[in-house]
């Protein structure tokens, strides 16, 4: 078997103990890569444990940029005897393993087919350090130093980064330095460099490496929240303390160092919604961040928002469902849920952002859209992309940008005699006027009450008057098609009567699948969603082609299911693509499974088989 | 019986406030409770007390959750903004408000099935973080609404309507928000109206968290003898620990008090509340002495009224958080969006 031979293009994956300090020195490694101009895509697999399960954490090198999940591995850096076995089963034949030499190994625990590396890290952490935990701690550096010399990675990107992030600590510095060193110098002395290789490149360009929940956070900070309520739940724990950190830096009055913003970690998610809808019914702009079982805790809130029409903003970072699920791995299973959360009547807008960037222009738009639309809107991230670093376009800002405030009625409408009647849509749009608790001494105030009431809002059980109401909150979600982000659309070479829909942080895999699928020769228009209520294009995308594939990471098609529900679409030309094990869709996954199905059937649109993944 | 409108003519003889707000300025709707209700008389202390500290009725917020008690806040202050929330997650939707702006006065009403069970988490909750905030619990220890089911105030061994014994123990409010660390505990009964107004005016002049428990009898489902919670049972048992004035920071203090039979404390806003002593060593400045009194004329079968506790220096969520004085309603975009510059140089600290 030759041995794997590739420049800028192979998958890493560290296979780690959780709490071991392994996170910043993998992280350091796939940064260092990045700052040699070649595109990287990590992720962290981990369990929900603070100390001692498995973890791991993989990095496609990736010159063409290709940020999705690859599937495979081609070096595995197996650091946890726990999954030693299932480590070196994953690694692709011809690939490499890379492991701690220290305590041999029976040959029966290696594979013919791939090359091996031993570095005996225990021995020289051992030799080196007394304390424990820097025996622990620096054993990463130096396997970060080992790895550096035989991918050809340069050492001063290492080292300026190592500066970088400890900076005024320089016996910090001094220290990893040391260790860093150790490692590369055994690998020169000992070893044979491999055959994978990180060249010096300029694809980076300006992009940032960010992760979703932060750039989601900076979002909420731009879009001007002010209020932000939550509890802490993973995934989106990060999103609530990345907007402090944000705010911290950001929100403080210079001349009186007082916040212009209010955090609450509150007793649980009921409560959190709670103070944001009573924040978005007294002007103020406020969110809170959960994940599906916050949402499910959440749902007569939502109503409430829905009914009473108030503003609130929920970023859903979305993780394996349902019940506690897998906490810490990713999948795309609360749409359903958001769309449709609460009992009677009810729709909700959901955003869709496929990266950081997007997170972020999201975050912030989310505001204006419940304030316009004074009713809750959901940004739906999942696990994969608000919990890595994503390399992502530049966060914009056009400073001439206002907030919209939505249509309030102010001091000034209600005194000249414009007349308020807080559900009265007074120009067709179904969104009506409110008030401000507080704006006015004897005009414009009203009882909000989640109970049916007239215009003027009045209890009234009335049918008709119930109805009207009812049939006006539909017409506001038919407005809200117009101002959503509009899907985006990515044709195929030549013209086709096959198309795929996606969403979410299935993108870059699927973009990368798009082109497998041309080079087979299969043509695949595209259409990206960005948001629910589905604006036409949507439906005009569908009606255009024979078979339109379904992409998504839940079980029971959610996204498909919403399209089927609210265009009246015919089931049996929306194949469903679907991944559900909680670790990140791969474009082998995807193409895949449309080859198959465009083989299979390859004319007969009336065929809707659905192919499911139950597990890797 | 809301679509009975009060006429909006007020007597001319009927007297203005400082502010030149007549009663009926602070008046609602038509309640649609039950003739007798103990809660329409918490209404009515709640007109006259806004009233005599001539607040403007557009800037209190009056927020509810779900029941009996919860509707009241239509029955009052129609020129005030309602809120009636969800079930028991008034004290939530409050907090939020009051983040929002702090201006605004806000008045909170629940009752016990609200506050003391499914609302239970969230009492607690707005009340340890100090929320800027009148709490009047209509206490009638009975699900009104549904047709008088006990609720969890309900005392041990107390009969229902309907013969059944409450085998469980009940909670009492007033305590709890002693042990929860509010900073304005009082209690008392709807029957008297003397004690009541000059508390509410008393917990709404207060900053911080200001709890009041108001035994309020259901004349239809707990008004029955065996009931701890009837007109009759509570005027037997009421033991008032003292009575108070209170006397707005703008006033002039008139009254000039024995020493050691009243005590004044004067609270942040410069209002002084006079607390005339009817039993003898009883101190409302001492939670834990506050707290073992309460428990000791429980145990006698006694209910205990009054300004239970007050902290006059208190503070409130937002000095533990450090707001602005400003309401983050009413920042504007340059306050809030940091802008294109700063966030280019956050872009290149990410690169």
């Amino acid at each position: 078997m030759q041995p794997l031979e590739r420049v800028n293009d192979f998958v890493v994956k560290f296979a780690n103990v959780n709490g071991s300090g392994s996170a910043s020195a993998n992280g350091l490694f796939a940064k260092s890569i990045l700052r040699m101009g070649v595109p990287v895509a990590a992720r962290n697999i981990f369990p929900s444990n603070i100390q001692g399960l498995p973890t791991w954490y993989e990095v496609r090198v990736t010159e063409a940029g290709r940020l999705g999940r690859r599937g495979g591995v081609d070096l595995m850096v197996a650091m946890n005897p726990q999954t030693w076995d299932k480590d070196v089963a994953e690694i692709e034949p011809g690939g490499y393993l890379f492991y701690d030499s220290t305590k041999p190994m029976p040959v029966t625990k290696f594979r013919p087919d791939i090359t091996v590396i031993g570095v005996p890290l225990t021995q020289m952490c051992n030799a080196r350090y007394s304390v424990p935990r820097e025996r622990q701690l620096f054993k990463n550096i130096i396997y970060v130093g080992a790895l550096a010399a035989l991918l050809d990675i340069e050492l001063e990107v290492i080292e300026t980064l190592l500066a970088e992030q400890f900076a005024g600590k320089d016996r910090l510095i001094k220290a990893n330095y040391e260790a860093l060193h150790m490692g590369r110098d055994y690998a020169l002395e000992h070893l044979v460099s491999l055959r994978l290789k990180v060249r010096r490149a300029d694809k980076v360009g300006d992009r940032i490496y960010v992760e979703g929940n932060s750039a989601a956070a900076l979002g909420a900070v731009y879009g001007g929240a002010t209020v932000c309520a939550w509890y802490p739940i993973t995934p989106s724990t990060s999103l609530a303390e990345a907007f402090t950190g944000f705010c911290q830096d950001y929100r403080i009055d210079q001349e009186t160092g007082k916040t212009r913003y209010a955090i609450v970690q509150a007793e649980d998610e009921i409560a959190s919604i709670g103070v944001v809808v009573g924040a978005g019914w007294n002007g103020a702009r406020a969110f809170t961040c959960t994940s599906g079982p916050g949402i499910s805790l959440m749902q007569e809130f939502i109503g409430l928002s829905y009914f009473a029409e108030i503003p609130a903003v929920i970023f859903d970072v979305q993780r394996g469902g349902p019940s506690t699920g897998m906490p810490t791995r990713t999948q795309q299973s609360d749409i359903m849920s958001a769309a449709y959360a609460s009992h009677g009547d009810t729709k909700h807008v959901l955003l869709l952002p496929k990266d950081p960037g997007e997170c972020f222009e999201f975050g912030a738009q989310a505001f204006d859209l419940s304030d316009r639309l004074q009713t809750t809107i959901f940004v739906m991230l999942d696990l994969d992309i608000g919990m890595n670093e994503w390399l992502t376009e530049p966060f914009v800002w056009d400073d001439a940008r206002k907030l919209d405030r939505g249509k309030i009625m102010d001091y000034e409408m209600l005194e000249s005699g414009r007349e308020f009647g807080r559900y009265l849509d007074v120009d067709g749009d179904g969104i009506p006027y409110r008030t401000y608790p507080g704006a006015h001494p004897t005009k414009g105030a009203y009882f909000t009450r989640g109970t049916s009431r007239n215009p003027y809002a009045r209890y009234s059980e009335e049918g008709a008057v119930y109805v009207d109401n009812m049939e006006r909150l539909l017409r506001k979600f038919e407005t809200a098609k117009s101002l959503v982000p509009q899907p985006v659309r990515k044709d195929a070479k030549r013209a086709t009567r096959t198309g795929v829909i996606y969403y979410g942080s299935t993108t870059p895999a699927m973009d990368e699948a798009l082109d497998v699928l041309e080079a087979q020769g299969k043509q695949v228009n595209a259409l990206r969603v960005r948001a629910f209520p589905f604006p036409d294009a949507v439906f005009d995308f569908i009606a255009e082609h024979d078979r339109v594939f379904v992409v998504e990471q839940n079980r029971d098609g959610q996204l498909r299911s919403l399209v089927i529900n609210e265009g009246g679409v015919d089931p049996a030309r929306l194949p469903a693509v679907l991944h559900y094990d909680g670790t990140p869709i791969t474009a082998r996954f995807i193409a895949g499974a449309i080859a198959a199905q465009m083989d299979a059937a390859p004319m007969n649109a009336s065929q809707g088989v659905s192919v499911t993944e139950a597990a890797e | 019986m809301t679509y009975i409108t009060k006429p909006r003519l007020h007597h001319p003889q009927l007297a203005a406030n400082d502010l030149g707000y007549k009663r009926r300025d602070y008046e609602g709707s038509v309640s649609t409770l039950c003739a007798g209700c103990g809660h329409d008389s918490i209404s009515a202390a709640i007109i006259q007390a806004c009233y005599e500290l001539a607040l403007p009725p557009h800037r209190i917020a009056k927020l509810s959750g779900i029941g009996c008690s919860s509707k009241t806040p239509d029955y009052f202050l129609s020129a005030s903004h309602g809120f009636n929330t969800v079930h028991g997650r008034m004290p939530s939707v409050l907090t939020g408000a009051n983040l929002a702006n702090r201006d605004l006065i806000y008045l909170g009403v629940s009752g016990d099935g609200d506050s003391a069970s499914i609302g239970f988490g969230q009492f607690a909750h707005s009340v340890r973080r100090g929320v800027n905030m009148t709490y009047i619990v209509e206490n009638n220890g009975v699900y009104g609404l549904t047709k008088g089911q006990f609720s969890a105030t309900s005392d041990r061994g107390s009969k229902s309507k309907k013969g059944v014994i409450n085998h469980d123990s009940g909670i009492d409010l007033a305590a709890m928000a002693l042990q929860l660390g509010a900073t304005f505990v009082a209690r008392s009964f709807s029957g008297d109206k003397s004690q009541l107004v000059p508390l509410i005016k008393a917990a709404i002049t207060h900053k911080g968290a200001a709890f009041i428990d108001v035994l309020s009898p259901c004349v239809q489902f707990n008004n029955h003898t065996g009931s701890t919670k009837s007109y009759d049972h509570v005027r037997e048992h009421n033991e008032a620990v003292n009575r108070l004035d209170v006397i707005p920071a703008r006033k002039p203090i008139l009254a000039d008090y024995e020493p050691g039979v009243t005590l004044a404390v004067k609270q942040h806003d410069g209002s002084i509340l006079n607390l005339h002593k009817i039993h003898g060593g009883y101190d409302p400045s001492d939670r834990a002495q506050a707290m073992a009194f309460l428990n000791q004329r429980q145990a006698a079968g006694e209910i205990v009224t009054g300004l239970l506790y007050v902290d006059p220096d208190a503070n409130d969520l937002h000095d533990a958080l450090g707001t602005i004085d400003k309401p983050l309603n009413m920042l504007a975009d340059a306050e809030l969006t940091p802008g294109a510059a700063a966030l280019a140089k956050l872009n290149a600290s990410l690169r």
